[in-house]
């Protein structure tokens, strides 16, 4: 298990600066921070000390070591939009992403998994059928629009919960729905597919033999296997859900890393950008690194291999 | 699975009529549902959008500011010469939407193409060389799948300088997984078989065997995994431009429209909901296309 769990953070760990490397030189190679910082009608002069100012005329393999060199004292950089520090602004936004991620994915769960599961326990029947049916509807509809749509619905005909704005856990409770329901087809898919394989079974069909049935026989024998692949989709989709917060959070104002993702993006501030991007990608390594070691416990084959 | 049925001791009887396997193939869409819905919704909104110009009755960018906001023609106040009303600028919305589906079908088309171009080769050299390719591919494939798509395709698409061609390429250029993973693995099956051994035997370099011998037998995955690409294409590029970070103004995109008509979308909801029925029915068709297309041309493999 430790060969195993060590393995898998080398992995992480250069998967991690590939991408650094990748997210800072595409950035600055394909775009022009001291342009987009400047805006579009700044004259040459602006722009060249802007340039200057900011080290952005410097070779971009120098101005990668710096910023990877800042990275590892723990300093993620200056933004020229906001006029503070990233690491104070992402310190500030965080919360309100990661507790809007975490109730989309108890939704997730809570919705996706025992619909799944009756789906698997009675194959063809009308509530299978119609399980996959929400689902290929569910994958089709954009999230924004459904964020809309309950906007409407709410704010007019049943004002129960808020529309905009972080103040209560009342105000997350609409954004962590359409949040939520994005992954409810995947997770819902998985449970029903991996579900039916363990069924069919032999060891299934022993537990069956010896008496077990029912409740009993689904979460003390079945689904410890079944679930193994959907853990490990469960840590992609919450990984998912920081990208995803980008729109959820524009259009219910919640004030997360995602609206800070889409102002830096339009106040042309690279470094923000840069660091959001890492941040969110290295958030995705860590959460896929801890399923791995989540699967290869329930499932001792992954780790003999 | 449950009763494993014993192998026939006699060969079935000969079936009555020698179908081919192209007969076949057509007799299993026919008979699959979600195939034909697919089929018959893309193929209308295809026709659609390609005879916009005949259809529409109205240019998609003429401003009217006299007759701004008209409701559709259904309800009170609308008349049947804007069948689906007006928007804030007085344009006809169901030109606009007609011209939406142009944009929204050439990026779903183009980017799952530029996708298909990157993810099939890196798929098909994983699995045909293996070895350090096979490690190399599946390493790229785990950092791309690191990245958050949606936030870098924002910022690539915003900071570059959005245009249709820049949201294609981005869009493109960050989906391709599912090419990468479908590709190798139906390579690495096939490579295992006679007919490739026997291409190498009669003299086929690396080259000929994956043009000629590979390519055909991968063509079924790619296509379906081609149509699902579109419809994943289509809802990034709506969300992009919802943001105001893809296709600008004045282009009639289907996403854009939402953003327009969402400040008065509790006295006008219709400019919200039609372009978001066109999405819903655009990326289904897609959808319910590539999941047939599937079923059809691989039955074994359904659940």
């Amino acid at each position: 298990m430790l060969r195993y769990a060590l393995r898998r953070a080398m992995l992480a760990l250069a998967v991690g600066f590939t991408v650094s490397l990748a997210t800072f030189f595409l950035l600055n190679f394909a775009t022009d921070p001291a342009q987009a910082l400047a805006g579009e009608d700044a004259t040459p002069e602006v722009v060249a000390q802007i340039r200057e100012q900011y080290g952005f005329d410097k070779p971009l393999p120098v101005q990668y070591a710096r910023w990877l060199g800042g990275l590892a004292r723990g300093d993620f950089g200056e933004s020229y939009h906001w006029r503070s520090p990233v690491g104070a602004l992402i310190a500030s936004h965080a919360p309100v992403t990661i507790r809007l991620a975490l109730m989309a994915i108890a939704i997730t769960i809570v919705v996706a998994i025992p619909l799944g599961a009756i789906a698997a326990l009675r194959p063809d029947s009308f509530i299978d059928r119609m399980a996959l049916g929400v689902a290929v509807g569910a994958q089709a509809i954009p999230g924004f629009w459904l964020a809309l749509v309950l906007i409407i619905v709410f704010a007019v005909k049943f004002p129960i919960f808020p529309v905009s704005g972080d103040s209560t856990w009342r105000h997350f409770v609409l954004p962590a729905i359409v949040l939520g329901a994005g992954s409810v087809p995947a997770v819902m898919r998985l449970t029903r597919s991996g579900l039916l394989e363990v069924l069919a079974s032999d060891y299934i069909r022993t537990a069956r033999a010896k008496g077990f049935r029912g409740l009993r026989l689904l979460t003390r024998h079945a689904m410890r296997n079944a679930m193994v692949p959907v853990v490990s989709v469960l840590a992609v989709q919450l990984g998912a859900k920081l990208g995803g917060s980008v729109i959820v959070e524009s259009v219910f104002a919640l004030n997360g890393l995602g609206r800070l993702a889409l102002q830096s993006i339009l106040g042309g501030d690279v470094p923000t950008v840069q660091m959001l991007v890492f941040v969110f990608a290295m958030t995705f390594v860590v959460l896929t690194f801890l399923a791995d070691l989540l699967g290869a416990w329930l499932d001792p084959r992954v780790r003999l291999g | 699975m449950s009763e494993a049925s014993p192998l026939p001791a006699t060969l079935p009887p000969a079936a009555p009529e020698d179908v081919s396997p192209r007969t076949l193939l057509v007799r299993r869409m026919l008979r699959h549902k979600g195939f034909l819905i697919g089929l018959v919704l893309m193929a209308a909104l295809g026709v659609l959008a390609a005879l916009a110009p005949l259809i529409a009755g109205h240019n998609p960018f003429d401003q009217d500011l006299v007759h701004r906001l008209m409701p559709p023609a259904w309800s009170a106040g609308g008349n049947a010469s804007h069948l689906f009303g007006t928007d804030h600028l007085g344009r006809d919305y169901l030109a606009r939407l007609l011209y939406g589906a142009r944009i929204s079908l050439a990026i779903g088309l183009g980017a799952a193409s530029v996708g298909c171009l990157i993810g099939v080769t890196l798929g098909v050299c994983a699995g045909f060389f293996g070895g350090r390719v096979d490690q190399a591919v599946s390493y790229l494939l785990t950092c791309q799948l690191a990245l958050p798509g949606l936030l870098l395709a924002m910022a690539l698409v915003f900071l570059i300088g959005p245009s249709l061609a820049v949201v294609i390429l981005v869009i493109g250029c960050l989906h391709w997984s599912y090419y990468v993973v479908v590709t190798r693995a139906a390579t690495l099956q096939l490579k295992r078989l006679d007919f490739i051994a026997a291409a190498e035997a009669i003299g086929e370099t690396r080259m000929q065997v994956i043009v000629h011998e590979l390519m055909p037998n991968l063509l079924n995955p790619i296509l379906v995994i081609y149509t699902l690409e579109i419809g994943v294409a289509v809802l990034a590029e709506a969300a992009l431009s919802f943001l105001g970070v893809g296709v600008q103004p004045p282009t009639p995109s289907w996403g854009l429209m939402i953003a327009e008509g969402k400040d008065s979308m509790f006295f006008r909801p219709w400019l919200v909901v039609l372009p978001g029925v066109a999405l819903f029915l655009l990326v289904m068709a897609a959808n319910l296309l590539g999941d047939g297309l599937r079923d059809v041309s691989a039955p074994e493999s359904r659940n």
